[in-house]
């Protein structure tokens, strides 16, 4: 029996790393993370995606993000077949409760999470006027909460409304792709508890990791391509009714 | 040409400029940031500073190297891809310390209908029931293991 | 969220509104300063000498507010204290930190200096006769120089004509600036358009005639005062050009909005004709703008009795104003009560005594008012004090 447990410990790590929802990382990289050798992004299935909330709530917890703000959150899309440019979309409290039962018969539904899409040239790191928002060394957009003046002309200038302003800070803040974890090996806290891998983050550096090769090897979509922002937050299966 | 002594009041102006302009200087050198500048234009001392917060989820593999029986069962089950602290919430502080945090009990009342709960919006593929019918009001874990629901899969009744 | 009523789908981020009516006033305040500014540059370069009793009074009203200026951003931000970062490390691709200079810029090289070489004969002998506190007043603008040679005043004449020269495409860039803050955001429609620097440049110029108009007609009111009716008629022709080519520009923007009807368009012309249908259609086209410029338009084609101008000229002038303000009220509000989906529309709820609220909107509107009678008092813009100053020409330069 306890060699069982020991051979299951020694495979535990391989067993991890096969894994499609978690990154191509051990927790042994954490003291050894180097900025440039990883450039991040996420990949999102949306023909995977339940509507749960799970993810909402889960960087609320991992986050302590304040209740009416959302740093991530997921919207219904209800389209019939002539209506892509109309489609109806909700999204109660961002999602994070689920949604009510839908009661269209006709049509297709469709759940699609929403985050920061760290953008690689991002229209909100541009307009901050002092440098308190910016592009790390490693792809992620970050805000510094001791520098931001709260001046809000990031969040007038992000086309996908991710950011919002902090009301017990009073300064910029939105999605940081758990930047406190990945630096540690360890994966988002939306791609952690995503119960169907709808969430993967991508490390598009890594040759090896298998969400990056998913990425070069299918159709993958982003949000508002004509706004060229270089967003790496990837879309598999997006329709193209989605705003 | 102007003569330069009727020309005393702009050279007194200029100086209260060059005065205003070198405090400004001296400002920057004492007001602006030591890592401003490092990586890019901000300060680079926030990427530590993002960095060092808190981590509230452990991670599943965290949970599997101490609760590995639960692990052997899930793997082979349907709900072997559903992390741990997807059900069980953030435990972070119990995987770096056991006996600080005991890990509060699932509701499962209300836990297995966020996900499974019938809605014509969810994909047709994933399995949904309406609860309300399913189980007439029993609890979900009466008849399936959480950790591996299938009701033929050796692990539930 | 926090009870904002939302019409269709909104990203949940942008229920809330971010920028209020301060960011309102804002543009309002230095667009006043922008166009006073070139009204008191029509006499100094283009020679306009119609115009010249309101010279000094631009000055000061362009003054006034641009020290006012500043307050309704430093109410808004979420750390007013940190607002100096943004001279010490700007973002040179940010137009917002840019405008910071090209603010401190204006109000120093520009009319400080402006405003310092034109009164410096009458501070040098205020600074010798006046008794009181004010004296030491007068004495720190001297600067301790008291020389008032005529080599000295030639010299102020000419660093002004350079000032004022320099100061006019200071004044475009204050004014476009804050128009580029706005238009270069390609995240929303309704603001990102190369024509909104220009938009806003010439309703700042009409804005900044008719009140240093209004300014001038009631003071001269208000001292007994004979109002110049060859100044004021030609302050109002240059308003009804100036109004002329902002709305020209204006309905460009229109016609090519309905023309091309891109994605937004939908959104955008519901959102005009329900929520904006107040404060743009009635307030900002019909009283704004099509109110002021028939006014004017009767004054230029028919002969009218002297009261019957003036009673225009003071209509036409408020209804400007009103008119302006609604403007950035369309363009600040407007941009951000769509959704950026094109799928729905929120609400602002402004408060009234909050710190961003309508009180404290009107006390930032009335304080320039307070901070002009002030300097009027220290720095008197009317002939009969001054020496033998203006009255001495000291020919083409």
């Amino acid at each position: 029996m306890s060699l069982t447990r020991r051979h299951f410990l020694v495979l535990l790590p391989a067993a991890a790393v096969a894994w499609d929802s978690i990154i191509a990382g051990t927790p042994e990289a954490a003291p050894n993370y180097k900025m440039t050798e990883h450039w991040w992004g996420m990949l999102i299935d949306v023909t995977k995606c339940i509507g749960c909330g799970t993810c909402v709530q889960a960087c609320q917890a991992e986050n302590n993000v304040p209740d009416g703000y959302f740093r991530t959150w997921v919207e219904r899309y209800h389209v019939t077949d002539w209506s892509i440019e109309n489609p109806t979309v909700d999204s109660p409290d961002g999602g994070k409760h689920g949604f009510p039962p839908a009661t269209q018969e006709s049509g297709k539904y469709f759940y699609v999470p929403k985050m920061c899409n760290h953008c690689a040239d991002s229209p909100c790191t541009q307009v901050c006027p002092v440098g308190a928002t910016f592009v790390s060394p490693d792809g992620v957009v970050l805000v510094d909460q001791k520098y931001c003046l709260g001046c809000r002309y990031c969040i007038q200038a992000c086309p996908y409304g991710c950011r919002f302003l902090n009301p017990e800070t009073n300064t910029a803040s939105k999605c940081t792709l758990c930047y406190h974890r990945i630096t540690k090996g360890l994966t988002t806290a939306c791609c952690e508890t995503c119960p169907t891998g709808t969430r993967q983050l991508v490390d598009l550096k890594n040759p090896n990791d298998p969400v990056h090769k998913f990425i070069e090897t299918h159709s993958v979509q982003v949000l508002k391509p004509h706004l060229a922002t270089q967003a790496k937050a990837f879309y598999y299966g997006l329709d193209g009714s989605v705003r | 040409m102007a003569n330069f002594k009727d020309a005393g009041h702009l050279f007194r102006m200029a100086a209260v400029f060059a005065v205003g302009i070198i405090l400004f200087l001296v400002a920057r050198s004492l007001f602006v940031p030591r890592t401003f500048g490092q990586y890019g234009h901000y300060r680079s001392a926030a990427l530590a500073e993002i960095a060092a917060k808190p981590v509230m989820f452990a991670g599943h593999g965290a949970c599997e190297s101490c609760h590995t029986d639960v692990f052997e069962v899930k793997s082979k089950g349907v709900h072997a891809h559903v992390a741990c602290e997807s059900c069980h919430g953030p435990l972070g502080k119990h995987a770096d310390d056991p006996t600080s945090l005991q890990p509060p009990r699932v509701d499962v009342a209300v836990l297995c209908v966020r996900c499974h709960e019938a809605n014509l919006a969810k994909p047709k593929s994933f399995p949904q029931v309406v609860s309300a019918d399913h189980s007439g009001g029993v609890a979900c874990d009466t008849c399936h293991n959480p950790h591996s629901p299938k009701i033929d899969s050796g692990a539930t009744q | 969220m926090n009870g904002i009523p939302v019409e269709g789908f909104m990203y949940p981020n942008e229920i809330e509104l971010q920028w209020s009516v301060l960011i309102v006033l804002y543009p309002f305040l230095t667009g006043l300063v922008a166009g006073a500014f070139i009204l008191a540059s029509l006499e100094r370069v283009f020679r306009v000498e119609a115009v010249k009793p309101t010279y000094r009074l631009a000055l000061l009203t362009a003054l006034a507010f641009l020290l006012v200026a500043p307050l309704p951003l430093q109410l808004h931000l979420g750390h007013p204290e940190r607002s100096l970062e943004m001279y010490l490390t700007p973002h040179t691709s940010s137009a917002m930190a840019m405008f910071g200079f090209v603010y401190l810029w204006y109000l120093m090289a520009v009319l400080v200096l402006e405003v310092w070489l034109d009164y410096r004969h009458d501070i040098v002998v205020l600074s010798q006769t006046t008794t009181g506190w004010k004296r030491w007043i007068y004495k720190a603008m001297t600067l301790g120089s008291t020389n008032v040679s005529p080599g000295a005043l030639a010299l102020d004449h000419k660093a002004g004509w350079i000032i004022t020269i320099i100061g006019i495409p200071s004044a475009f860039l204050l004014h476009g600036y804050v128009g580029f803050i706005f238009g270069s955001v390609k995240a929303n429609p309704w603001w990102s358009s190369p024509l909104m620097p220009v938009v806003f440049l010439f309703s700042a110029m009409v804005s900044g005639i008719a009140i240093v108009m209004l300014v001038y007609m009631f003071l001269c009111r208000a001292r007994g005062e004979a109002i110049d009716m060859r100044c004021v008629d030609t302050v109002a022709k240059y308003l009804f050009y100036a109004f002329l080519i902002d709305s020209t520009l204006e309905l460009l923007d229109l016609i090519h909005r309905i023309y091309e009807s891109d994605e937004s368009f939908r959104s955008l012309d519901f959102m005009v004709h329900t929520k904006l249908y107040f404060p743009h259609i009635v307030i900002q086209i019909l009283l704004g703008t099509l109110g002021p410029i028939v006014l004017l338009a009767i004054t230029q084609v028919l002969r009218l009795t002297e009261t019957r101008r003036k009673v225009i000229y003071a209509s036409a002038g408020c209804l400007t104003l009103v008119g302006i303000f609604a403007m950035r009220w369309n363009v600040v509000i407007g941009g951000q009560l769509f959704s950026k989906s094109f799928l729905g529309y929120t609400t602002y709820k402004m408060g009234f005594v909050a710190r961003e609220g309508l009180l404290v909107a009107i006390v930032l509107t009335i304080l320039p008012f307070v901070i002009l009678w002030g300097l009027i008092k220290l720095l008197p813009p009317w002939e009969d004090i001054r020496g033998s100053h203006l009255a001495t020409s000291f020919g083409d330069d």
